[in-house]
């Protein structure tokens, strides 16, 4: 992430709960955001056994209304909007108009002609942006509510059986994806059965006067304070893309083996998406040597690509890595990483690592 | 409350040094790493410089370059961190020692003192 020396580091609503926590705090998409608390391993696995809670009130929050939403959403993006009915959510890629992502986005339809959408942190001012210039000619009204919501995660196996006694909602009946208001502790939120952890588990938008009060509730109750660096590991192993890593501008989005997210229709860009991508993501596995963003990925001492997201996987205790890789070479089963001037074999292995 | 004992020399880069030639990281600089999951050591009988970079710590984020704290040989490195690099995290100034130098020449070292002072 760049970030200008001159330009302060934004805050979300939940900063001072942070510093009282003792969390280690990092810059990130132009935020000042906890990375850990107790540690990276603690919060994940906290999350895959039990329950946990990240501040993701760094992420964008569009409104689109207006008899023409639906026509504009479909217009900039890929998935297939109309599917969608009120109290339900849908992922969703926002094409640019050479190929590449914008980025990956949220909608959550909150009603007939009104839509939520939220947008990756380091992304705000440019999807607006590129929002705003395709919104010509559609009845739609855009308003940025970004600065609005507190945006809080709550993820993991004991999540709905934790939240259940707080709130007026029956929470065994909202599937994956529903979309809802809600009362949590008194408080009127919203609620989605989304997330980025391969866990079962809600986002809650609340209103970010009231954010850390809810964050506070949220770890009386038993909730993990988890920070980005659990969010990273996790989603790694759960397999998602991370936009700024396997997705980009420049990156044929479809590389990434997510190709249900490009229906048959007309938007920004789509004769561009629809050309094969020359680069596959797989998913790699090592022994011992954890792997980082941008270590290349050999054949025979040939590189034939590059790592795009490294870790030393917490659940399974070796090194895990997402990279994109010549397509031709995408099928082969072992390669080889190179790791400050050595190579070091790696195992293709079905994506995703985790499943719940 | 991270510890740093006195009887060790420290460089700014977070690494000690023992009288014995003895060579490990701080146990503050392990606390800002987090959970050490793999530790790549020099080969013994290497030649190095002070400020020359001679092992990896890797955390589960991060890669970070360890520096030698003086000139000299290696003359021996810590094999159990192959099999438990988190004893870097557990016993920084003991079990998780990185390795042995014969010392020609110490590089730009503080004591104690200073390297608290210095991360305070």
């Amino acid at each position: 992430m760049n970030q200008s020396p001159t330009e302060p580091l934004k805050r979300t609503p939940l900063h001072a709960a942070h510093l009282r926590a003792g969390a280690r705090m990092v810059p990130f998409g132009g935020w000042d955001m906890p990375v850990q608390y107790a540690g990276v391993k603690a919060e994940h696995d906290a999350v895959r056994n039990a329950a946990g809670v990240f501040d993701v009130s760094h992420m964008g929050e569009f409104r689109v209304q207006g008899s023409g939403a639906l026509a504009f959403l479909q217009h900039v993006t890929t998935n297939d909007v109309s599917k969608l009915k009120p109290g339900r959510a849908q992922y969703n890629w926002l094409p640019g108009v050479s190929g590449g992502l914008v980025d990956d986005i949220y909608i959550y339809m909150v009603a007939p002609d009104e839509y939520l959408t939220v947008v990756n942190a380091s992304n705000i001012a440019k999807d607006w942006a590129h929002l705003q210039r395709h919104a010509e000619g559609f009845d739609v009204t855009l308003t940025d509510e970004s600065d609005r919501w507190g945006l809080l995660a709550v993820q993991g196996p004991q999540t709905e059986s934790l939240l259940q006694p707080h709130t007026d909602t029956d929470l065994s009946s909202k599937k994956k994806n529903a979309f809802f208001p809600a009362k949590l502790f008194g408080f009127d939120v919203m609620l989605a059965r989304t997330g980025y952890t391969g866990e079962d588990g809600f986002e809650v938008f609340v209103d970010a006067s009231e954010a850390e009060t809810v964050w506070d509730k949220l770890l009386a109750v038993g909730f993990t304070s988890a920070g980005l660096g659990a969010r990273d590991t996790l989603r790694l192993e759960a397999g998602f893309p991370l936009y700024g890593h396997e997705f980009s501008d420049t990156i044929h989005p479809l590389s990434s083996t997510y190709s249900w997210v490009v229906k048959d229709k007309t938007h920004v860009g789509h004769e561009h998406i629809r050309a094969a991508p020359t680069q596959t993501l797989i998913g790699l596995k090592l022994d011992r040597v954890p792997v980082r963003e941008g270590y290349p990925v050999k054949i025979g001492g040939e590189v034939v690509g590059h790592v795009t997201s490294g870790t030393s996987s917490p659940t399974f205790g070796h090194p895990i890595a997402m990279a994109l890789v010549n397509a031709e070479h995408a099928t082969l089963d072992i390669f080889d990483v190179e790791v400050r001037g050595k190579d070091h074999p790696a195992t293709r292995v079905q994506l995703p690592f985790y499943k719940r | 409350m991270t510890t740093t004992p006195t009887g060790l020399k420290y460089a700014a880069s977070h690494e000690w040094l023992a009288a014995d030639g003895t060579v490990g990281i701080t146990d503050f600089a392990q606390d800002q790493l987090g959970d050490v999951v793999y530790v790549e050591l020099p080969e013994v009988g290497r030649v190095v410089e002070a400020g020359e970079t001679i092992a990896v710590v890797e955390s589960v984020k991060t890669a970070s370059d360890i520096y030698a704290p003086a000139s000299g040989t290696i003359t021996a490195v810590n094999d159990a961190l192959s099999g438990t690099p988190e004893l870097v995290n557990s016993a920084p100034y003991e079990g998780g020692w990185l390795f042995k130098l014969d010392v020609t020449i110490e590089g730009d070292l503080m004591d104690a003192a200073a390297y608290e002072a210095a991360n305070n």
